[in-house]
């Protein structure tokens, strides 16, 4: 398979504008000729689904949630980077772009990164005019603050709600769509596959979660927005409903998935605090920019916080890194906060945290200036966790967080299936093997609002005219009959064990072995583990009731049974990549002092895996990366 | 840990009876969540062969709005300003009997159990909850200044969180707060000057529509509110409806 990103010639800084002229348009008479499916409400779904709808074409929006302003962008807190350099402290889309390439480590196109950059400024323009009330400073210019791995301050927010304000903006844009007619919503609808005809996306197929119908809905393009897979770790900062069915389903029909093992553990999340833990709750880390990270100097030390004075205390980021401190990126943050506690250091009942302690920034700040940047998320921590942040340093740890992995696309966006795009945190994205704070709402926004109405017009122009399959075809009554017999032997199993004991189980596995640090041993024992797991799984689950009502344990048991095929890839995919890069920790490949050892000769590539059957091997193909604009080099941040 | 009786209202599917259906619910940890109690008893019903309790959920941080259910009477529990996912045990005795229920209110039609269909919500905000502005079409995002203090209000009505509590606490079943806090949020900014009464005039013609009851100033939705929306919004909107009758060029 020839992996070819179509990577647009000509300065790197005219790539976008020279594609956007060269590709074609659909004249806006026609546009109505043609029908999308969007899956996904969140960022990148609605704004793409409600930009498509602006543009003239007809657009259904399928997600399984009640409404599209639940989707889990909802829950971002801290911000949203764009190189305005409304500040003049040196920011510009160029140094956006190298700040990526570089916190990714590595790992990004070059390309892509710079579109996203230049794509950014507009970002803010647009989610300003629609009401998006962003923090501003008294003269009535927006506030920005800083965020890890930058050293400019470039992160627009909304207190510590950024991305419930802009997920609002984007469904309010969606909502008025929906009213002129140009966009469908499918609430409580859930993808179970994919439909390819003739090797072009011709639709889906959803099962409506309240009567248990399999329905077809056939398209000219089909938009996947449908987030990544950290709840392969059973508990993260994702929401409870987020899974990797719709990425998985097109991996199965086609689809190469890239960098599954690029995974991003956050390292300000609340610890758990017991056996019944759902989810973790993760706490912004614009935190860090007032917070002090550290731990008693020496293990097994239990004196509650106040009793340690200084002398006794080790702010082992400031130590270690003291050009960035505590804001080092998030993958460094992760595996310093992983190594203390590990070395008997941790803090909290369970010692499985470090503090996170503000009192230096209320003694300099005062207390005001704290609650006005950081009240809500302190009020979320004394509500979880029952102690008050203002009098007793937080407690955190590490936790999955995010994937940077995802289908592969190529520079417009589009899946190794034609008519099948992929955006937001479901594709393999620009954030290489790490993405930096506030990256995450600036891309699933640019793919969304900018990029993918441009390139899927391209794709559609020389479409016109000719017939699409409906939903009549018989692929689609094959897939639909698929999908029921899955849904009827999930039913038919009635084992001894929930779904969410083996769910459980299996992100046991994946964070013990495939976690902040791997190596050859523990990802070899985890593959072997999570086969058999697997295998358990569809001979001793149990979902009880039937197919035709609201069945929220199916719902979990399908989704699960997707996540049990895709943790074996990303391990898979962890062990071929015998370096370090970013939230990829090879225990076997690491500098002297630590730090991540990357193998640019052998591995400055990104590995996109090839689906061959249930059981069977899948298969890598390789697309090189090449670095012209940012020189690859060791990434410090002492 | 401690020892509860919940009290569940229990209903097949929309057209079937309900009923409320009694559990013990033993040993549980104050540092659960409700949620998470929940998921514990469902795992007790599973074992035992009964059907699990269907209830709404995503995020599990307050910020989806996708949770809530009544909780011995009140809309998301005893704590002010706190969504069901984000309510522990700890705030309960042992010994306690907790009643749970849905929403109930007419334009929120029970699904199942503990789940209801809220997409009224989003009819109201498709009547005119927008700024209409094409992707694309912005000015520089500082060509507008926007006083910090307008912002802020603005930010606090756009909190809302969507949950529909503030219609299950009202005696009148109203969607007051919830329309009014968009109609504030978009009149504070002047980005959404130009369609600010037509707005008004729309997202409450959609809220009657939809069956919602009449506002009598109970002010039991703010309570409620998880996110402490104050009642100022509802002034707001108000004023804005009455003077929307008299320009003619809305």
């Amino acid at each position: 398979m020839n992996l070819d990103a179509r990577i647009p010639a000509g300065p790197i800084q005219h790539k976008w504008d020279e594609h956007r002229f060269s590709m074609k348009l659909v004249n806006p008479a026609n546009k109505r000729r043609f029908d999308i499916i969007v899956v996904g409400s969140g960022l990148a779904g609605g704004s793409a689904a409600a930009t498509l709808g602006e543009l003239g074409y007809n657009v259904k929006c399928f997600f399984f949630q009640d409404s599209p302003r639940r989707a889990h962008s909802i829950a971002a807190q801290g911000g949203i980077n764009a190189a305005k350099n409304y500040r003049n402290d040196g920011d510009s889309i160029q140094r956006l772009f190298y700040d990526t390439v570089k916190g990714g480590d590595y790992r990004a196109r070059e390309a892509n990164v710079y579109r996203l950059a230049q794509i950014s400024v507009e970002i803010i323009d647009q989610c300003v005019a629609q009401g998006v009330p962003f923090a501003r400073e008294y003269g009535g210019l927006l506030d920005t603050r800083s965020f890890g791995g930058a050293q400019v301050s470039r992160t627009f927010y909304a207190r510590g709600q950024t991305g419930q304000q802009l997920l609002l903006g984007a469904y309010q844009a969606l909502e008025r769509q929906v009213d002129t007619g140009k966009v469908l919503l499918y609430p409580r609808h859930e993808m179970v596959d994919v439909v390819v005809v003739d090797g072009r996306a011709a639709g889906i197929v959803v099962r409506n979660l309240v009567t248990g119908e399999i329905e077809s809905h056939a398209a000219h393009a089909v938009v996947l927005a449908t987030g990544g897979y950290s709840n392969v770790f059973f508990l993260s900062t994702n929401a409870k409903g987020s899974n990797v069915t719709a990425i998985w389903r097109a991996h199965r029909r086609g689809a190469l998935f890239a960098n599954p093992c690029y995974t991003q553990i956050h390292p300000t999340c609340i610890p758990p605090s017991g056996e019944h833990q759902s989810k973790l709750t993760l706490m912004s880390e614009s935190l860090r920019n007032d917070g002090r990270v550290w731990v008693p100097r020496d293990p097994g030390d239990d004196r509650s916080p106040d009793r340690i004075p200084e002398s006794d205390r080790d702010y082992f980021l400031e130590r270690k890194y003291p050009a960035f401190g505590n804001l080092v990126p998030r993958d460094v943050a992760s595996r310093n906060l992983k190594e203390v506690v590990d070395s008997d250091r941790g803090v909290g009942p369970r010692r499985n945290g470090v503090y996170l302690d503000f009192s230096d920034a209320m003694r300099r700040l005062g207390r005001k200036a704290i609650e006005d940047r950081y009240g809500n998320l302190f009020e979320m921590y004394d509500r979880i966790t029952g102690e008050d942040p203002y009098t007793v340093p937080m407690r955190i740890y590490p936790a999955p967080h995010y994937t940077m992995g995802g289908l592969w696309v190529d520079y417009d966006l589009q899946s190794t299936i034609p008519g099948l795009f992929v955006i937001g945190e479901a594709n393999f994205s620009d954030h290489g093997a790490n993405r930096l704070g506030a990256s995450a709402l600036m891309q699933g926004l640019a793919d969304g609002y900018f990029v993918l109405p441009a390139t899927i017009s391209h794709y559609l122009a020389d479409k016109l005219g000719t017939d699409r399959p409906s939903a009549e075809h018989p692929a689609f009554r094959e897939v639909e009959g698929e999908a029921r017999d899955r849904l009827r032997r999930l039913l038919s199993v009635n084992g001894d064990r929930s779904v969410d004991s083996l769910h459980r189980e299996l992100g046991r596995i994946c964070w013990d072995y495939c976690g902040m640090s791997r190596n050859r041993v523990g990802l070899e024992k985890a593959i072997g583990e999570i086969q058999a797991l697997r295998a358990d799984y569809w001979r001793r689950v149990r979902v009880l009731g039937s197919n035709e009502e609201l069945n929220q344990s199916l719902e979990k048991a399908n989704r699960v049974a997707d996540f049990m095929e895709m943790a074996e890839l990303m391990c898979r995919d962890a062990l071929r990549r015998e370096e370090s890069c970013g939230g990829h920790f090879r225990e076997e490949h690491q500098t002297p002092d630590g730090e991540a050892q990357r193998d640019d000769d052998n591995f400055m590539h990104v590995s996109a895996w090839e689906w061959r059957g249930p059981g069977a091997e899948p298969v890598e193909h390789r697309e090189e990366l090449t670095f012209e604009h940012v020189k690859p080099s060791q990434r410090s941040y002492k | 840990m401690i020892n509860l009786t919940l009290q569940v209202w229990r209903q097949p599917s929309p057209d079937a009876e309900g009923r409320f259906v009694t559990y013990e619910a033993r040993d549980i940890d104050p540092d659960m969540s409700f949620l998470e109690l929940l998921d514990v008893l469902n795992e007790d019903l599973l074992a035992r062969g009964e059907d699990p309790i269907a209830f709404d959920h995503d995020c599990r941080e307050g910020i989806c709005g996708m949770c809530g259910v009544m909780i011995n009477g009140r809309a998301h529990g005893p704590l002010p300003a706190t969504t069901t996912c984000q309510l522990h045990m700890r705030h309960f005795n042992d010994g306690d009997t907790i009643r749970v229920e849905p929403w109930r209110a007419a334009p929120f039609p029970v699904i199942k159990d503990l789940v209801v269909d809220r997409s009224s919500l989003d009819r109201i905000i498709a009547a005119g909850g927008y700024i209409s502005v094409n992707t694309g079409s912005a000015p520089d995002a500082n060509e507008v200044p926007v006083a910090r203090s307008d912002a802020e209000a603005a930010m606090d009505a756009a909190a809302c969180i969507g949950c529909g509590a503030c219609v299950a606490a009202c005696p009148n079943g109203a969607a007051q707060l919830f329309t009014a806090s968009k109609v504030a949020h978009l009149a504070r900014l002047p980005q959404g000057q130009p369609e600010r009464y037509r707005r008004a005039i729309d997202m409450v013609a959609q809220m009657d529509a939809e069956g919602f009851g009449t506002c009598t100033n109970h002010g039991e939705c703010s309570v409620a509110c998880p996110k402490a929306i104050p009642l100022d919004v509802i002034a707001l909107m108000n004023r804005d409806f009455f003077k929307a009758q008299f320009k003619a060029s809305v």
